[in-house]
């Protein structure tokens, strides 16, 4: 299984979307292609998860090295489309209180509440 | 080296004269033999050379000079068989130091199982590769009070177990166990933020046992929630405290809860490699556990560790994704 990153700028906001397993193996490629990008300062930069299948805490120390050079930049970063499962598991690190968090909107609240 | 030169003649003289099974064989042997002793693929070119100037003196000297061209081309592939030798012997050096650096890991961060009176505590640790990124620290003085923490290092291998030892000795500076947890989660985050790059992080779940009050006092900095059980209700509560992982942003604040155990209760601590299941998207391994930890808490504390690892291991076909621990404490 492969991650790939894509972004796309449109009116000041950068735009990236992954796609794939963000696990042990992927995660340096990942991490690397999101160093190399270029942040303008005070830039709004929107990561969409949807197409994330698969994420482990490796998969989250890149997302927090992608956090903090962004922090460094004086931009904002903003996490759109996170499944369930991405949610909880920001949610149980804390990380959901640090970053802007955007889940899905296809949220069953009957089965969360179960 | 002078006589497997005569050697080789004579075999080359016999496949010669006669070109069959047998004496194809020989020659293979010897050219093994050759190799032994180092003799480059140039070389031995060189040793045909002569072998069959030997052997036919009246050779063309064309045929002679091809020879020659032949091992100037031949170094090449020498160069690169010596390449791939050293690399041969650099991995070799590295597995070595790679078992040595584990054990030392295993040594340091040996975890031995305090018997506080009153509880009984278990626990099972398995790691997915040599290197074991789950970690508890136990620690139980001769006061009232008993601690342990469950930690979870992001990554694997080295990287993991260099962090590890980070926390095991800022644990160890703290010293006593009566700590309240909401402290030692702010002193190690500000360890760990200090000393490790931007991907790097920690969980941790630290509990605090008050012995004579049976009062378990707890924390989480980012870790996976623990299970309560109340044998009288029958019922399962979470453990849940929010706190940010450590290691990711200075000066964090975390908060500690209390709960009161009375006999037969018991805590489940876990790290994620026991909830997290890849090939298992829609399995609500928590409802899982509780379950099957119910239907076990007559056990001991260890058995229901043994048993929980041996069930959740044999429902991913035996094939750990993550470290695994998990930690029993119940109270008699």
């Amino acid at each position: 299984m492969n991650v790939n990153v894509q972004f796309r700028e449109e009116e000041n906001i950068l735009y990236g979307m992954i796609e794939g397993e963000i696990d042990t193996f992927t995660a340096p490629a990942l991490r690397e292609e999101l160093e190399a990008i270029t942040i303008k300062e005070k830039a709004t930069v929107e990561l969409d998860l949807s197409k994330v299948t698969f994420m482990d805490s490796t998969g989250l120390g890149v997302i927090i090295a992608f956090y903090k050079k962004v922090l460094r930049e004086n931009a904002n970063l903003k996490l759109v489309h996170l499944s369930a499962r991405l949610t909880r598991l920001f949610e149980i690190t804390g990380l959901s209180e640090l970053m802007d968090i955007e889940s899905t909107k296809k949220v069953e609240p009957a089965n969360e509440c179960i | 080296m002078k006589e497997l030169k005569v050697q080789y003649e004579k075999v080359l003289l016999q496949y010669l004269l006669n070109q069959n099974e047998s004496n194809l064989y020989i020659g293979q042997n010897l050219v093994r033999q050759l190799m032994k002793n180092n003799v480059s693929p140039e070389d031995l070119v060189s040793i045909h050379k002569q072998s069959l100037e030997n052997i036919l003196p009246d050779l063309p000297e064309t045929v002679s000079i091809s020879f020659d061209f032949l091992i100037e081309v031949m170094i090449h592939f020498g160069l690169k068989i010596k390449e791939h030798q050293s690399l041969i012997m650099r991995q070799e050096e590295m597995r070595i130091e790679m078992e040595i650096a584990s054990k030392i890991q295993n040594l340091l961060l040996e975890t031995k199982i305090p018997k506080p009176s009153g509880l009984d505590i278990g626990m099972v640790s398995v790691p997915v590769r040599k290197m074991n990124g789950d970690y508890v620290h136990f620690m139980h003085d001769d006061g009232n009070f008993f601690s342990v923490a469950v930690t979870d290092v992001v990554g694997k291998g080295v990287p993991a177990a260099l962090c590890m030892s980070m926390v095991k000795y800022g644990l160890d500076t703290l010293e006593y166990a009566n700590n309240n947890p909401s402290y030692v989660l702010e002193v190690l985050n500000r360890i760990i933020e200090k000393s490790v790059d931007d991907s790097m992080f920690v969980s941790m779940f630290y509990g605090r046992y008050d012995l004579e009050n049976d009062i378990f006092t707890f924390g989480s900095a980012g870790h996976e929630p623990a299970f309560f059980f109340n044998s009288a209700e029958q019922t399962f509560i979470d453990l849940d405290s929010k706190g940010l992982l450590l290691g990711v942003l200075p000066e964090m604040k975390y908060s500690q809860n209390d709960i009161h155990l009375s006999e037969n209760d018991f805590i489940i601590l876990i790290t994620d490699g026991v909830t997290e299941f890849k090939k298992m998207a829609n399995f609500n391994s928590r409802s899982y556990i509780k379950e099957l930890a119910k239907s076990i808490r007559h056990l001991s504390a260890q058995e229901m560790c043994n048993k929980i690892f041996e069930d959740l291991n044999n429902l991913q076909d035996f094939s750990l994704e993550d470290d695994f621990t998990v930690v029993i404490i119940k109270k008699y």
